[in-house]
Parts: C-alpha cells; structure tokens; sequence
C-alpha cells in the first residue's frame, strides 16, 4: 500500500500544533494568573518557574506555522489571511508578551508596566488563539484559492465562546502547574483557583462541545447521528471521567496529577476537533488532500524531520528535566 | 475591495515595515556570535582575562539582541499567510520546505545550545562551553543559509515546475532551487555585512571609551580587533558587492539600470553617475555628475560596451527607481567611508598611534552604525529593485497580496509601528545602557545561574543582582 504522505504531514502539523498549545498554554496561563499573585515573592516564583522554557516553547509556533506554509501552502494562505485581525493581535501580544518577560528583570524601575504587559499579552494570545480556532470550526469561506469572506467574519458569538474557553483552559494548565512546580502559600493559592478554573473549564469545554454539532450539518452527522455516536461517543465519556479524577486529585492534594489530567483533557479535545474537521483543513472547503503540497516538497521535507524532530523531543525532554522539582523565587539551586 | 491598490500599498509597506526591524537584530546576532567564539577562542588559547572580560561584556548584548530578534521573527513567520496568502499558497511547495529546515536546523539548535552558551561556563567544561558557543554562531549561518536561498529564489528562481493548479513545485533536484545562481553571492555579501556591521558597532563603541580612558586595556583590544576587521572586511565587501552586482547585471539587469540611473541605452560606453536627481517623468537624471563609460568598465569591463538603459524595458516592468538609486548610493558610500576607516586605522597602527589618535576614534565612533544603515540600504536596493515582482520575471507583487481590506491593513500597519517603536526602542535603551559602562576587569559573570537550556533570551539571569534576593546565592560551592 502507498503510504500517503498527505495524511503523514498532517498528523505532523497536528502534532506541532499540540506541542504548542500545551507547552506554551501553561506559561501563558502563568501569564494569565499574574494579577492574581502578590508582587514581590509570589510574582518571581511563578515566572521563573516558565523562564527557562517559555522561549524554547514558542519556537513550536514558528513549526507549527511554517509546517502549514510547507506542507499546506493553500490552508496556510487562506486560513491567515481571512483570520487577519485575531492573528495580527497574537503576534502583537507575543511580541508584548516575549520581551516584556525579559524588559521585567533589566528595568525593575517600570516593572509594574512590564507586569501589565506581561499578563495583557498574555490574555490577547490566549483570546486570539481561541477566537482561530473558532472562526476556523464554524468555516471560512473560499473562492477559487483565495479567502472570499470580508475581514470581520472572523468575529462571532461562537469564536467569543472559543476565545474566552481558550484563555479558561490557559489559566487552568497555568494554576496547575504551580501546583505542580511550588510550594506553601503560592501553590495553596494555586490549588484554590484550580477548584475555580477546573469548574469552568469544565462548563466551557462542554459549552464549546454542545454548540460545535450545530454549526454545520457535517458535524452533527458526525457527532449525534445514529450510529456514529456510538463510535464518538468514548470521546465525551473520556472526558467526563478526566474530570472526576481531577476533582479527586485535587480533594487528595495531588501535586502531578492535576497538570497531567488537564493536559489529558486538551488531549481528549484535540481529538474531539480532529472528529469534527477531518479530512478537512477548512471545515466544508478545503481537504488537507486540497491543500497538500507537491509530492517532492513532502519527500523532501519528510527526510529532515525523521531525522531532526526526535533529536528536539529529547532536548526539550532534557531541557525539562534540568529544571524539574520546586521552583523558588530566587531561581533554581 | 474597491480600495484593493491602497491596501495591497499598505501591505507592503507593512512587510518593509517588519522586515527592516527585524534585520537589523540578526545582522548585529550572526556577527556577534562569530565575534563571541573568537573572544572565547582566544581566551582559551593564551588564558588573558581580557578576552573572557569581552566575551561577557558582549554575551549580555548578544542575550538582548538575540530576543529581540526572535519575537520580531515570530512576524515574518506568519505575515507570509496574513498579508501573502496568493503568494503563499503558490510559491509554498518552494519556499516552504527551506523555511521549515530553517526553523530545524537553525532555531531548535540556536535555542539548544544558547543557554549553555550564556550559563553554562561553570557547569560544563570549558571545552563543552566552547562547543556551545561554536555551535550558536554555527546556528545563525544556518538560519542565514536558509532564508537567503529563499530570498535569492525569488530573484533568481531555478529549479522550477508549474503544476496544474498553477503553483510553483520542484521540477526536479532540490539542489537546483536551493543552489539558484545569486544565492552564493547574496549568502557571501550578507554575511560580509552581517560581520561588518557587528565590527562597527564594536568599533564605535571602543572608540567611545578610548574617548573617556584610553587607558582600558579591554577597549583598546575591541577597538583594534574591531579595526583589523575593517580593514580587512571592508575592501573585500566591496569586491563582493561587485561580484554580486555582476550576477545581479547577468540575470536582473533591469535592476542594475535602476540601481545606475540609466534611462537611456548607452551603444558607446555608458557612463557611471555619482550623483544626480532622478527624474522618472522625463526619464533623465537632472544635475548629473558623471564620468564617461566607467560604468561600462565596471561592469563590463570594457570602457566601450553598450549597456541597455531602461528605454529597453516596459514601464509597467520598471522598479521605483528614485529609491533604488538613491539606496544603491547610501550603501556604496557608506561602504567606501568603512573601507577608508580601515585604511586609517592601518596607518595608525604603522605610526603607532592607534589607542591615541582622537580624530580616528571620534570618526570610528560616528561610524558604529553605519553598518545598520548599510545594510538596511543595501536590502532596499536588492528588494525594491526586484519590483514590481515578488518572484522574479514570473509572479507580480500586485498578484501576490492577501484580499484585504485597506482598512484592516492600514489598523494593523498603525499597531506594528506604534508596538515595534515602544517596545523594540526600550530594548534599544537598555542596550545603549548597557554599551554606557565601559567594559571592567572582571566583567560581571553569572556565577550561580541555572543552565538554562531551552533559554534564549536569559536577561534576567545576565544581572543576577536585578533579581531580588540572588545576591545571597553564591553558596553551592
């Protein structure tokens, strides 16, 4: 059988894109709680709990980005463009974001300002990221090979739910790994808006889930029609029992478990996506078979990730390693 | 749509906007990293402190530069499929794959081996160390390999097919597309730059203190590396460019007319003018100073050859030729003062007066940033002068842009320029502050820092005394 390289790229585009969400939804999440910990102490811990990775994390978007430009040059051009203004405002907030990470620690004469910066980045990201991914669920619309819509149909009551459930699920996998990665009063302070976080995340995945089948007659065909739910139906079954085992490793003080389940539960609604959308890259108008581009582009761009991509997983895995256990505000011993 | 030529105005202004930013970090970052593993090279070679006091007076440059550098790159990524999504999706089976390697190749193993390179003197061996080093400024040729062979793609494209949806795909050896015939000369000239640049920022920034103490052993030894480079670099970089203008002649002709201001076909010898305003509309160049046929010397090598001016070339084929010619003038001069600043600091040396002679230090110290200057003016040249294609002879600008509204454009051209001065100009400021203090014996190091191996922009850990409650930290051992 002739192994589609088409279907390959994707899952490595796909794989990217998790790798990000994940890595970089947590320090945005840190990004996120700032307002809520007290300057000083509580503020240095949480931030040089991320300062060793964040940048090494984001280097993941540039893959995720450039993969699509590679792999998927008509997505690619389509997708950005009709979503210009949220993908304008994330690289803007990244921008904010990245350096003021940096500006925080050489200036500590307007640190306040780069704390706001640090944290408003942060929230335009998370917002911005949620509102693509919306504004990609409910369609774009498509002419010949270009975006044919105008340049607010990006915004919607839907791609709001998916921004604000997106800067939600962020601030969880943030309060999470502080738990995770402090001690005293900072992760008791964490474990308290965990409980909170948790519960709307909960309500929102379930919001995002419930509204997702109504946007398009293909979704709800796949996700409600008789007897495609019952192959789907595990997906929500999953995360229902994710979040037990949250609420009871939470009760039980865990301090792994809490970060590990919510990565389970972005897991379980990345695949729930892949559900909904696949074979497509733009729901209902563009294929990834559309979309792929030319065989020898494939090949070629194939040999080097074989070879390089597990060379990085085992650097940033190493990378993670080094820095493992407690984090205190004066850095790491 | 109606306001379509405003917009696709206003995207390309964005992108020379964004682009020139950015090219400024890593034409200081390549040259800087190179200069880094030299200090260091030299520091383990003959054990001076004053080679590891320069080493960590420039590394806490480099960490600022470096960041700044990659969240302005993080842009460009994305800016190909915000505001060139036409030109993406067709040139993508192309251009894509080299952009992917770069991120690979170059990026993860910047990031890699950055954090050891910043941190990690005390915690691996110096030889790792030095590895770590080597490897970083090996990471920004890589990334410059690769994002100039796209860039020189689009100028000289080889390699090519059509396929049937009208995109741009592999004909056939990816050698062919990555190897296209002005990659090895714009790959050896910005190189040159990059080196040249970052020699005199160094350059002028040891003039500045040999101007307050000219007594500090640590400037006088920046100042005089920086100066062997400019003697040295500078002539060569004026060879390169010539070599690379005469591949530019062989396959964009059109641009080396713009770049001379010929209007007219010369059959007899053209000549080679200084100076002069361009004047598109009566298609001359008023007030001209020139010198008979020396332009057919030089590029021709002949005084008598013809040279085709742009009457040979449709105008709706022509580039903005003010801006071409003007740019392609910056950048000799600068370049001809560089070579000239070389050459006085060898007669220096031969009279031996180099740390003493207040005028060459006072002419280095205006010089530091005409390696910025030069090289953002040698990028419009190549760039504006490649107009009105996006892809050299085969796909328009005016066919390559987004289908934006001038207005979202125009919102997020505002937002680029107000976010890119505020934030990129306070980083300028605290490099500035940084660059105030003349390098010192002992030059601060991170002494109990962690090794911050996925790290590339580590400032916080450069001055550890900027963070509350470090100074304490120097138990362990």
């Amino acid at each position: 059988m002739d192994i589609d390289l088409t279907v390959i790229w994707a899952l490595i585009i796909v794989f990217a894109v998790f790798v990000y969400v994940v890595l970089d939804g947590f320090d945005l999440g840190i990004g996120l709680l700032f307002p809520t910990l007290e300057v000083g102490h509580e503020r240095d811990t949480a931030m040089n709990s991320v300062a060793p990775v964040w940048d090494g994390n984001e280097t993941w978007l540039v893959l995720g980005g450039g993969g699509l430009l590679a792999a998927f040059p008509l997505a690619y051009g389509v997708i950005l463009s009709a979503l210009y203004a949220p993908v304008i405002a994330m690289l803007l907030a990244l921008v904010f974001r990245g350096v003021a990470f940096e500006f925080r620690w050489r200036d500590p004469g307007h640190r306040r300002i780069w704390d706001i910066a640090f944290t408003g980045g942060s929230f335009v990201a998370a917002m911005s990221q949620g509102i693509v991914l919306g504004a990609l669920l409910q369609g774009i619309k498509v002419g010949g090979r270009e975006y044919a819509g105008g340049w607010w149909d990006w915004l919607t009551p839907f791609s709001l739910l998916t921004g604000v459930s997106l800067v939600v699920a962020y601030a969880l996998l943030g309060a999470t790994w502080l738990i995770m990665k402090t001690e005293g009063e900072l992760q008791q302070h964490a474990v308290r808006l965990a409980w909170k976080l948790g519960a709307i995340a909960l309500v929102a995945v379930a919001a995002v889930s419930l509204a997702t089948p109504f946007l398009e007659g293909a979704y709800f065909e796949r996700w409600l029609s008789w007897p495609n739910i019952l192959k789907v139906a595990p997906v929500p079954l999953l995360v229902a029992a994710t979040a037990v085992a949250f609420v009871r490793s939470l009760r039980a003080g865990a301090e792994r478990a809490p970060f590990l389940l919510t990565l389970g539960l972005f897991l379980l609604c990345f695949i729930g996506l892949g559900i909904s959308i696949y074979p497509y890259v733009i729901p209902g108008a563009v294929t990834i078979w559309d979309a792929a581009t030319d065989r020898s582009s494939q090949v070629f761009m194939l040999i080097g990730t074989v070879v390089l991509v597990p060379l990085i997983l085992a650097y940033t895995a190493w990378a993670y390693w080094v820095f493992r256990g407690k984090v205190k505000s004066e850095g790491y011993h | 749509m109606f306001e379509l030529p405003d917009a696709l105005l206003l995207a390309r202004i964005q992108f020379a906007f964004t682009v020139s930013f950015h090219f400024i970090f890593p034409a200081i970052s390549i040259g800087l990293a190179s200069y880094l593993a030299v200090l260091e090279g030299l520091w383990l070679k003959t054990g001076r402190g004053v080679y590891l006091d320069l080493f960590r007076y420039w590394i806490k440059i480099f960490a600022l530069v470096f960041a700044m550098g990659v969240v302005s790159g993080i842009v460009m990524s994305y800016q190909f499929g915000t505001n060139w999504s036409v030109f993406s999706d067709r040139a993508g089976p192309i251009i894509g794959p080299l952009m992917a390697y770069e991120v690979l190749t170059a990026f993860f193993l910047e990031a890699g081996f950055l954090g050891v390179m910043l941190f990690g003197m005390n915690r691996v061996g110096k030889g790792l160390h030095f590895t770590a080093t080597l490897m970083v400024a090996f990471g920004t040729f890589v990334s410059a390999f690769w994002i100039l062979s796209v860039n020189s793609w689009m100028h000289t494209p080889t390699g090519w097919a059509i396929n049937d949806v009208g995109q741009f795909i592999a004909a056939g050896s990816w050698m062919d597309v990555i190897f296209n015939p002005s990659f090895p000369y714009r790959l050896a000239h910005t190189m040159s730059a990059a080196y040249l640049t970052t020699a005199f920022v160094v350059g002028g920034v040891g003039a500045w203190h040999l101007l307050k103490n000219n007594k500090n052993v640590r400037a006088r030894t920046m100042f005089s590396m920086a100066m062997w480079m400019a003697a040295i670099m500078a002539p060569a970089q004026i060879v390169l460019g010539d070599l690379h203008g005469l591949n530019t002649l062989e396959h964009q002709p059109v641009k080396v007319m713009a770049m001379e201001g010929h209007y007219q076909s010369h059959p007899e010898g053209a000549p080679l003018i200084l100076f002069g305003i361009t004047n598109s509309a009566q298609e001359r160049v008023d007030y001209a100073v020139q010198i008979p046929k020396l332009s057919s010397l030089i590029l021709k090598h002949d005084l008598n050859a013809p040279l085709d001016g742009l009457d040979t070339v449709a105008k709706e084929d022509r580039p903005p030729i003010g801006i071409v010619f003007w740019s392609f003038r910056i950048m000799v001069g600068l370049g001809m003062l560089m070579a000239l600043l070389g050459v006085l600091s060898l007669y220096a040396r031969w009279k031996r007066k180099l740390y003493d002679w207040k005028p060459l230090h006072r002419f280095a110290l205006v010089m530091g940033p005409s390696g910025l200057v030069a090289v953002l003016a040698g990028w419009v040249t190549t760039e504006v002068g490649r107009q009105p294609w996006t892809i050299h002879g085969l796909m328009r600008t005016a066919e390559s842009a987004s289908p934006l509204a001038a207005p979202a454009v125009a919102a997020s051209l505002v937002a680029f320029v107000v976010i890119y001065f505020a934030v990129f100009g306070a980083g300028v400021v605290y490099i500035l502050k940084l660059l105030a203090k003349a390098p010192a014996a002992h030059e601060s190091e991170p002494a109990h820092i962690p090794v911050r191996t996925a790290g590339i922009t580590p400032a916080p850990a450069l001055e550890p005394e900027s963070i509350p409650g470090t100074k304490e930290r120097g138990d362990g051992h």
